[in-house]
């Protein structure tokens, strides 16, 4: 067996199950956890974990899916850069297929636009440097995870003296919205199953406001079905005695403090201001945006465009999803109208998106 | 939206792919509706069974580990052929090169395709070549087309699949896709896994003598095991329900997966079968898999387990039960 087969090895996740089973005999209202991060999703409904849990617990996803949450007004924005005859887009796969107010980034390409998918933002740098009466734009979108190589990429960019490499930076931070849904009294939630890489950069000290304000248990979760399940296990058991504290069950990777390299190069390249959210509206200071010193290589600055007018789309319910008020079934449109080919809301696009993973594996 | 556009995912083989088809394509060239689709077309001419099929390749890069898209060309259609049972007698070729390709490159991939059919044991017997200006093409597509004899009395068919089959696979999964992807510009990822481009005919032959056992036989290219599954199920109206544990996997193609977010039963194959076949000669047809060099990683990897509206489950290895669907638009790497 290899490192990372131990983590899914029947027995054990069996095991957990059962003690999850057994810790919550006989409680009455199911306990209701979160998990905030995209991957967790994907990792639930691959596994199938849910279908292993009891009644007593309940799983709801949250918004930690960076493309889900990306409002339209930023595609708009994309959307009007790849038209310019000398702009070449770069983006992560996902953002290709997120629907604007009119069009996808996919459409475009189809119509002729210069848009790449690249694997990491130093090929767009690369790309820059290699086509330099083009201006290379990459979709800088994501939580604390992605946003140190973006910001690696732009100090590379202002390294090799580059002046055709901007960023369109719509960064999400993450403990601010768990604050919101905490405050939210139409929600219950009982738990958070925390990020596991966002945590890794921020440290898991950044979620000990939510247990003391909100009385909400924290637990920091790897994305391995034995992860999963015993996150879930120390959730029930805060749960069940009254408390909330943070506790990390992913401590391969997690430290308390996080990633200090990783943390002076965001405040270094970015500024944190009040983004917005797709389904959610702004949330203060929960989003970063590129710093003065650097807005040379802000595409929202340096290359101005007309940004066509937004219109939302009606009936998607992705908001009450990404609030993990609904589930996807709930919505009308899902699996009719809003479909990974043709997708309505952000939901159905990324392959971390709750929709897309009820739609994939859940049905 | 504008629906008017052809999209990439309109040719990834999944469930854009299959929309293209049933609402645009059959409707205007064919009586036989999709449901009734197989690999190939089954001629009866003047008392003689025939198989013809064709199949178009723009695979990129052109050369890949263990392979090139010249013995793709021949391989992918032989398998075509073979799914229907067939003996693949004879193939055409036609090319279409961009100005400015290399000479040089054109003579490898013909020493590739004349190897492979060779191997496959059939001629190719006419062709043809155009040149399209720069820019207007991609280096080099390929098509073949494709005659085979059929020389059994079996019905072998997407449609024939029964509750109690076992599906047999006859290696590992993935292996085409993870290979060509590594090899793209910009990925440098260096898995060591070759391409499993193969024919198939010969594995085929094998199986025959299985006679009514053998129910339904389809290789899983594009969209992978989980689109034509999918596909199987919904001809044949039945609940396919696999075993995560029991798929065999390369260690190399896992670890690709994993990194880039991408499920190995969605990724492409060119040398692999299913086989749907009656319980009580599956243990018979594994072992004939077994004995040929193109079967020995097979495995029993799932079983029909009732009729329904056609549906794809998967026990996973942690014991949970989750869907399996269609391939949806292009597999991409996940964002973080």
């Amino acid at each position: 067996m290899n490192y990372s087969d131990s983590f899914r090895d029947k027995e054990l996740v069996q095991g957990l199950a059962r003690r999850i089973a057994e810790l919550t005999k006989g409680v009455e209202k199911p306990l209701v956890f979160m998990e905030v991060c995209g991957t967790h999703t994907m990792a639930i409904y691959q596994f199938g974990l849910r279908s292993l849990l009891p009644p007593q617990v309940k799983l709801i996803s949250g918004p930690g899916c960076p493309v889900c949450v990306t409002p339209n007004s930023y595609l708009d924005r994309a959307i009007a850069l790849c038209r310019l005859p000398d702009v070449i887009i770069t983006s992560f796969g996902d953002m290709l297929r997120v629907p604007g107010s009119s069009s996808s980034l996919m459409e475009e390409r189809a119509k002729g636009a210069d848009i790449r998918v690249v694997y990491s933002p130093l090929d767009a740098v690369q790309l820059a440097a290699k086509n330099p009466t083009k201006r290379v734009v990459f979709l800088g979108v994501g939580f604390e995870t992605t946003a140190p190589t973006i910001a690696g990429s732009i100090l590379a960019a202002k390294a090799q003296g580059l002046t055709n490499y901007f960023v369109l930076a719509s960064h999400k931070t993450m403990p601010q919205p768990m604050a919101i849904l905490s405050a939210d009294p139409d929600l219950q939630v009982d738990g958070y199953i925390c990020p596991a890489h966002v945590s890794a950069i921020i440290g898991a000290d950044a979620y000990r406001f939510l247990c003391e304000e909100y009385r909400v248990p924290c637990v920091v979760t790897g994305f391995e079905p034995t992860d999963v399940l015993q996150g879930v296990e120390m959730l029930v058991r805060q749960a069940l005695a009254g408390e909330s504290k943070v506790e990390i069950q992913y401590s391969r990777v997690v430290r308390w403090e996080g990633n200090a390299k990783a943390q002076a190069m965001l405040a270094d390249v970015f500024t944190p201001f009040d983004a917005p959210w797709r389904g959610i509206g702004v949330l203060p200071g929960s989003g970063l945006r590129i710093a003065d010193k650097y807005a040379e290589f802000d595409a929202e600055l340096a290359i101005p465009v007309q940004v066509e007018e937004l219109k939302e789309h009606k009936g998607c319910l992705c908001g009450e999803i990404l609030k993990g008020k609904v589930s996807p079934f709930d919505c009308p449109l899902f699996g009719g109208k809003c479909t990974p080919e043709s997708p309505v809301g952000a939901c159905m696009v990324s392959s971390e998106g709750t929709c897309a993973a009820a739609f994939k594996y859940g049905r | 939206m504008n629906n008017d556009l052809i999209l990439l995912g309109h040719g990834s083989g999944g469930r854009l792919s299959h929309q293209l088809l049933d609402e645009l394509i059959i409707p205007q060239l064919s009586s036989v509706p999709v449901a009734g689709q197989n690999d190939a077309a089954l001629l009866n001419i003047g008392g003689i069974k025939l198989a013809f099929s064709t199949d178009s390749y723009v695979v990129d890069p052109i050369f890949f580990p263990g392979g090139n898209i010249g013995d793709l060309a021949v391989n992918g259609t032989v398998n075509d052929l073979a799914m229907m049972g067939a003996r693949p007698l004879c193939l055409s070729v036609g090319f279409i090169l961009e100005e400015g390709f290399s000479k040089a490159e054109l003579a490898k991939i013909l020493a590739s395709m004349r190897e492979a059919a060779e191997a496959a044991g059939v001629a190719i017997v006419t062709g043809d070549t155009k040149v399209v200006p720069k820019g207007k093409g991609d280096r080099i597509f390929i098509n073949t087309s494709g005659i085979g004899a059929v020389e059994h009395n079996l019905h072998i068919d997407g449609a024939s699949a029964q509750v109690g089959d076992k599906v047999i696979v006859n290696g590992c999964i993935g292996d085409h896709g993870i290979a060509v992807l590594s090899a793209r510009e910009g990925l440098e990822i260096d898995s060591g896994i070759q391409s499993d481009s193969a024919p198939l005919n010969g594995l085929v032959a094998d199986l025959l003598p299985l006679g009514p056992a053998l129910h339904v036989l389809r290789d899983p290219t594009r969209g992978g095991v989980a689109t034509t599954l999918k596909e199987i199920a919904l001809q044949s109206g039945v609940t396919i329900t696999l075993d995560e544990k029991s798929l065999p996997i390369n260690p190399g193609v896992k670890g690709v997966c994993s990194i880039l977010g991408l499920d190995p039963l969605y990724v492409a194959n060119e040398g692999k079968l299913l086989a749907f076949v009656a319980p009580d000669q599956a243990e018979a047809a594994l072992a004939r898999m077994h004995r040929h060099p193109l079967g020995k990683d097979a495995a029993i990897i799932g079983e029909v387990t009732e009729t329904s509206a056609g549906k794809v489950q998967m026990e996973t290895l942690v014991g949970g039960v989750r869907g399996v669907e269609m391939l949806a638009g292009e597999q991409l790497p996940r964002i973080c």
